[in-house]
C-alpha cells in the first residue's frame, strides 16, 4: 500500500461529495442513459406505494433496479423470481442509499425481443411477395350458402360463431374443418383445415376463428403455413381472431379482418332481421302501389262519369231552369228596388206640402179670414165694411169677429 | 318470359330479388289492370315465401374429417354444451 503523501494535505471529501460525483461520473456516460440489461430477476417487491422493486442478476453480479408505479401500469408483463427478463432504462445514483441502480421504463419476458424482431423480419419478407396487397383481397359472397369454419372444435370460438349464425341468418350450412389453434401442431393444423376446405370446394366463405389469448397462444397464427395457406386460399378467407393490440399476421393475409370470432359470424351474413325488415317494407309497398293502380283507375272512371253527367239532357234541363229562376229573381229585385225609389219620392213629395200647407202657415202666425155670411175669404180691405160680421180662423181653431175700421191699401 | 318457378321450390335469394322485380314492374305502372292483380299476388306468395325461410330455418352443421380411404367426408357434427 502506497504511504500517504507527506507533502501537502490530502483531499478529504464528504459523503456527499463523493456520491455526487459518481453520480456524475456515470450520468455523463451516454451509454448509461439508455441501456438494455438482460438478467434473471429475483428479490421481486411491489409494495402499496405502487413502485416495482427487483434486482437482476447473473452468475458474477447484481443489479438493484426500480421502477416508479405510473411506468409499472403499462407493463404487460411483470417480472418473478427466476425469471430471466430484459429492462430498459437509465443508470443512475441513489445518493441517499448509496446505491447505483437502473431506474426502469420498460421490461419484457427474455427473447420476446427476439420473437418481435422475427415477427417484423416475417412481416417485411411476406409483404415484399405481395401477400397483403389490397388488390388480393376479394368481395364477400352476399348470399353464402355454405360457411366453412377453421377452429377448434371444443372451443368457445365456434360456439359464438354457431350463435351468431342462428340469430342472422340460420338458412346456412356451416362446414367445420377441426383443428387444434395453439400449440406446436396447431400451424400445421390450420394449414391442412384450410387447404382440405379448399380442396373440398362446396364453402362460399371461410372463417378463421379463435378466441382471445395470450401473444404465446396466438402465435400459431403468425407463423409461415398458416399465414401462406390464408393467402393461397381461393375461397375468401375471413379471421377472426380474438385479440385486442398485438398484430396478427394472418389478418394481414385475409380477405377481410374481424376482431373476434362474432364479428367475424355476422360481417359474412346478412342480418336476419334487417332483412324481414326490408320484406315488411317491400310488402308494403307492394300493396300501395296496387291501391295506387286501382285508385288511379278509380278516379279516371269518375272524371268521365263526371262527363258523361255533364252532357245528358237531364243537364241541359237543369240548367236551364236555374236559368229562369235566376231570372224571376232578377225581375223581383228590379221591381223591388222601383217600389222603394217611388215610395221615397212619395214621402219626399209629402213632406215638401206639409211645408207649404195651410197648416204650417197658420202655425207661423197667420189667420183665414172669412166673411160670416158667405164664408168667402176676405184677401183685401175692399171687400169689408165697419160692423160686418168675420169668421176667423187660427191654428187650432176659429173665432167671431167684427169689422172696426179699415185702413185701405193706398193709406198703407 | 318463361313459367316461373314455383315459389315454395325458391332460395331465399331467388325469391328475394324476384319480389325486388315485382315491386319494381308494379312501379312503372304501365300495366292492364288484371296483370296488376297477378304480379301483386306473386309478389305477396313470394315475401310470404321469404318471411317463412327465415323464421323457421335451422342451421345445419357438419364436419369435414379425412375418411377412411384418406378423402375428405362430411359427417354430422353435434355441439356438445358445454
Amino acid at each position: 500500500m502506497k504511504t500517504p503523501s507527506l507533502f501537502g494535505a490530502p483531499r478529504i471529501w464528504s459523503v456527499s461529495e463523493l456520491t455526487r460525483h459518481i453520480r456524475q461520473l456515470l450520468e455523463s456516460d451516454y451509454r448509461l442513459q439508455e441501456i438494455w440489461v438482460s438478467g434473471e430477476a429475483s428479490n421481486v417487491s411491489l409494495p402499496a406505494s405502487g413502485h416495482l422493486y427487483f434486482s437482476l442478476q447473473d452468475a458474477t453480479a447484481t443489479l438493484r433496479c426500480v421502477m416508479w408505479r405510473s411506468q409499472v401500469a403499462l407493463q404487460t408483463h411483470l417480472p418473478k423470481d427466476g425469471e430471466t427478463f430484459e429492462v430498459f432504462g437509465r443508470i443512475g445514483v441513489y445518493e441517499a442509499g448509496g446505491q447505483y441502480q437502473l431506474y426502469a421504463e420498460v421490461l419484457r419476458p427474455a427473447g420476446e425481443g427476439l420473437r418481435y424482431q422475427e415477427f417484423m423480419e416475417r412481416k417485411a419478407r411476406l409483404e415484399t411477395e405481395g401477400l397483403f396487397d389490397a388488390e388480393r383481397k376479394r368481395p364477400l359472397p352476399e348470399w353464402p350458402r355454405t360457411i366453412g369454419v377453421v377452429t377448434s372444435p371444443t372451443g368457445a370460438a365456434l360456439r359464438d360463431v354457431l350463435h351468431v349464425l342462428q340469430r342472422r341468418f340460420p338458412l346456412v350450412q356451416v362446414l367445420l374443418a377441426p383443428t387444434a389453434v395453439q400449440g406446436p401442431e396447431a400451424a400445421g393444423g390450420v394449414a391442412s383445415a384450410l387447404e382440405a376446405l379448399n380442396q373440398h370446394g362446396g364453402s362460399d366463405v371461410i372463417l378463421v376463428v379463435r378466441g382471445g389469448g395470450s401473444v404465446e397462444d396466438l402465435w400459431t397464427f403468425n407463423e409461415e403455413a398458416v399465414v401462406r395457406a390464408v393467402a393461397a386460399s381461393s375461397i375468401p378467407v375471413v379471421t377472426g381472431i380474438g385479440h385486442e393490440t398485438d398484430l396478427i399476421l394472418a389478418d394481414f393475409a385475409a380477405d377481410v379482418r374481424a376482431p373476434t370470432p362474432s364479428a367475424a359470424a355476422e360481417v359474412v351474413t346478412p342480418d336476419r332481421e334487417a332483412l324481414l325488415h326490408s320484406l315488411a317494407r317491400l310488402r308494403a309497398d307492394l300493396l300501395g302501389l296496387f291501391q295506387d293502380q286501382i285508385g288511379a283507375r278509380q278516379e279516371a272512371l269518375a272524371v268521365l262519369q263526371a262527363r258523361l253527367r255533364q252532357a245528358s239532357p237531364r243537364a241541359h234541363i237543369e240548367n236551364a231552369r236555374q236559368r229562369v229562376d235566376e231570372f224571376w229573381r232578377r225581375a223581383h229585385a228590379a221591381i223591388r228596388h222601383d217600389l222603394i225609389v217611388s215610395r221615397r219620392t212619395l214621402d219626399g213629395l209629402a213632406h215638401t206640402l206639409q211645408a207649404v200647407g195651410p197648416a204650417a202657415v197658420l202655425s207661423r202666425g197667420y189667420a183665414i179670414v172669412t166673411q160670416a155670411r158667405d164664408g168667402a175669404i176676405v184677401r183685401s180691405v175692399s171687400q169689408v165694411d165697419p160692423g160686418d160680421p168675420l169668421h176667423v180662423r187660427v191654428q187650432d181653431g176659429s173665432f167671431g169677429a167684427r169689422v172696426e175700421d179699415h185702413e185701405g191699401s193706398e193709406d198703407i | 318470359m318463361s313459367k316461373p318457378k314455383p315459389v315454395e321450390k325458391m332460395t331465399y335469394e331467388e325469391a328475394f330479388e324476384e319480389l325486388k322485380a315485382v315491386v319494381e314492374q308494379l312501379e312503372s305502372g304501365e300495366l292492364p289492370l288484371e296483370e296488376s292483380l297477378a304480379l301483386f299476388e306473386r309478389g305477396q306468395a313470394l315475401s310470404q315465401h321469404c318471411s317463412e325461410l327465415l323464421e323457421k330455418a335451422q342451421l345445419k352443421l357438419k364436419q369435414l374429417v379425412p375418411g377412411p380411404s384418406g378423402d375428405l367426408e362430411e359427417t354430422d357434427f353435434e355441439i356438445e354444451d358445454a
